[in-house]
């Protein structure tokens, strides 16, 4: 699994003090330590503090790129925050994200394909989250045609099939809908787009939050997910997802294998 | 209209690893390829496999006719017969075995075999690998002399197995030397054996694998499709499946009754002096195909075969 560290975000209260502040001390060690966990990219957010969010992204990119070269997804909803984390992070990075309603398509597809960088691309439109996986492929496929449309390659589309909390009345059928739309996914084109998820909104506001992510997790793996936005340094959830790497015989078997795979 | 031909990328790929340093005149590389053996249309193969040939510490009693002829008599001289491999057998680097300390056999001592290594050490330039008599006691006694004679010159010890690690490991941390990781035909406990060496702080780049494999007939198939998995695993970024592979193709060949029967005892099997070799080179080129980065051989005219197909398989001259 392609695992996307979440903590560089200015929601957690480290990191957004640490913004306020200016202090790189802190923001390196969260970009090292989520590496050393097993992160293949970092999620770089702003978070709601910062006044001036152009100037929080590129200070974050900046201050990130003295220790490492590793691919950062720029997570932001406005674009010229996106853009200016893009242009600083190189073309390894990651765009994170675009809804699928057309007119927001059309906006960071072209991105996308300036940079030569992966995007991740959400199952929303100006209606809101689908109910069921049918209103998701649909989404996703408009995501497909305009990704085409603007020759960015498909290995480099990532979809999020959006998943709500679990405990929200009458959306207790959304995780099922998801792992459908996983599976659904995979068939629309060739090669097929990747699949990732924003994992943690499955167990907001719940009483066993890391409990129903490695749960979930585990589960959309099997459905054949790509990669998920999660905390890596949650060794538990790490531990599930190398265990369940293996038992999709997507490694070799040794009796030290959670720690061969954390070398 | 033009030929896209279809490639696959590749998350990982194999360490790069350096043999030979301090008095050796020359160095080999192996390792380093992003893709499977000898695709190079497809990702980097930067370094081609390379040749050791194997030299005993003491002689074969009952040496094939063919091997006889070619070797002569420097059979009972290791530095000798390492200087022939060299200068007139082309090898990339010497496998030093020294089957003489087996306690079952002649119990050579460890200071023998250190001025054994000593000679070896000074007839020629190339690389060497250092390998013991496979008795787990003798060996944790006579690798630490042999590997501190040598220290400094960057040579590969063998070898160390998942019941018997720790001596080899310091040996190599302690006199700068590589080390031979060897399972018995099991990916699993090579990945197990691989992560106990690096628990000694042995580092990834300086471990190669070995599977106990054996010779064309002797189940060979099984042996190619370990080395296949084994390569995929590294190629999908598994770090600690990531070392290049070494396999022991000339003892495990002459073992068998098909390079060795003598034409008079089985004449439909043709011409000993051609089957010989032939066997050797096929089980060889075999091997080349799996993935296999260090081959240890014996025969020369095995040896010119496999050099002649590597050369070819990596596009120099036909």
């Amino acid at each position: 699994m392609i695992v996307i560290g979440e903590r560089l975000n200015g929601m957690f209260k480290d990191v957004g003090k640490a913004i306020v502040e200016g202090d790189p001390a802190v923001i390196r060690d969260l970009a090292q330590r989520q590496l050393d966990a097993g992160a293949n990219v970092l999620d770089v957010n702003v978070g709601p503090t910062a006044e001036d969010a152009v100037g929080a992204m590129k200070w974050l990119v900046e201050t990130i790129r003295e220790v490492t070269e590793a691919p950062l997804a720029i997570d932001s909803t406005k674009f010229d925050v996106v853009r200016a984390g893009v242009e600083r992070a190189g073309p390894t990075s990651m765009i994170n994200s675009t809804p699928g309603d057309e007119a927001r398509l059309d906006r960071y597809m072209p991105l996308a394909a300036e940079f030569g960088c992966d995007i991740i691309a959400l199952t929303i439109d100006e209606k809101g989250i689908p109910r069921d996986a049918n209103g998701r492929m649909e989404i996703a496929m408009r995501i497909v045609e305009k990704a085409m449309l603007n020759g960015v390659d498909l290995e480099r589309i990532y979809i999020d099939p959006v998943i709500i909390p679990c405990n929200v009345p009458d959306a207790g059928h959304h995780p099922g809908e998801v792992l459908e739309t996983i599976r659904q996914v995979k068939l629309i084109s060739d090669p097929p787009p990747k699949t990732t998820l924003g994992l943690s909104n499955v167990s907001q506001g719940t009483s066993e939050r890391h409990l129903i992510n490695r749960t979930y997790l585990v589960m959309c793996l099997a459905a054949g997910l790509d990669s998920a936005i999660v905390d890596p340094l949650d060794t538990e959830l790490m531990n599930a997802v190398t265990t369940a790497e293996l038992l999709m015989n997507q490694s070799v078997y040794c009796d030290d294998f959670l720690r061969a795979h954390r070398r | 209209m033009a030929f896209d031909m279809p490639t696959e990328r590749w998350s990982g790929k194999l360490n790069t690893v350096t043999i030979g340093a301090g008095t050796r005149t020359s160095t080999v590389t192996v390792g380093g390829a992003a893709t499977l053996p000898f695709l190079r249309f497809e990702a980097e193969m930067p370094s081609a496999p390379a040749v050791a040939m194997e030299v005993l510490d003491e002689p074969l009693d009952d040496l094939p006719a063919s091997l006889a002829e070619q070797l002569g008599d420097v059979v009972s001289d290791p530095a000798a017969w390492a200087k022939k491999c060299v200068e007139s057998f082309g090898a990339d680097l010497i496998c030093l075995r020294f089957v003489g300390a087996n306690p079952e056999g002649k119990d050579k001592s460890p200071e023998d075999c250190k001025a054994v290594l000593q000679s070896v050490l000074q007839a020629v330039g190339v690389p060497l690998i250092i390998w013991g008599c496979g008795n787990y006691e003798k060996d944790n006694n006579l690798i630490p002399v042999l590997s501190q004679a040598a220290a400094g010159e960057r040579c590969v010890l063998g070898s160390a197995v998942q019941d018997n690690y720790k001596t080899i490991a310091a040996c190599s941390l302690a006199d700068g030397h590589l080390v031979i990781g060897e399972a018995p035909l099991d990916i699993q406990i090579q990945k197990q054996v691989n992560i106990l060496l690096t628990d000694m702080g042995v580092s990834p780049d300086n471990i190669i694998m070995y599977q106990t494999t054996g010779g064309l007939g002797y189940g060979v198939e099984y042996a190619y499709s370990i080395m296949e998995r084994t390569r995929l695993a590294a190629l999908s970024g598994d770090k600690m499946m990531s070392m290049p592979m070494l396999a022991v193709v000339g003892s495990e060949c002459w073992k068998t009754k098909e390079a060795r029967l003598p034409e008079s005892v089985a004449p439909e099997w043709g011409d000993a002096a051609v089957r010989g070799p032939l066997w050797e080179a096929t089980t060889a080129n075999l091997f080349l195909h799996g993935g296999t980065d260090i081959l240890v051989m014996w025969h020369p005219q095995a040896v010119a075969q496999v050099k002649k197909t590597v050369a070819e398989l990596s596009g120099e001259g036909a």
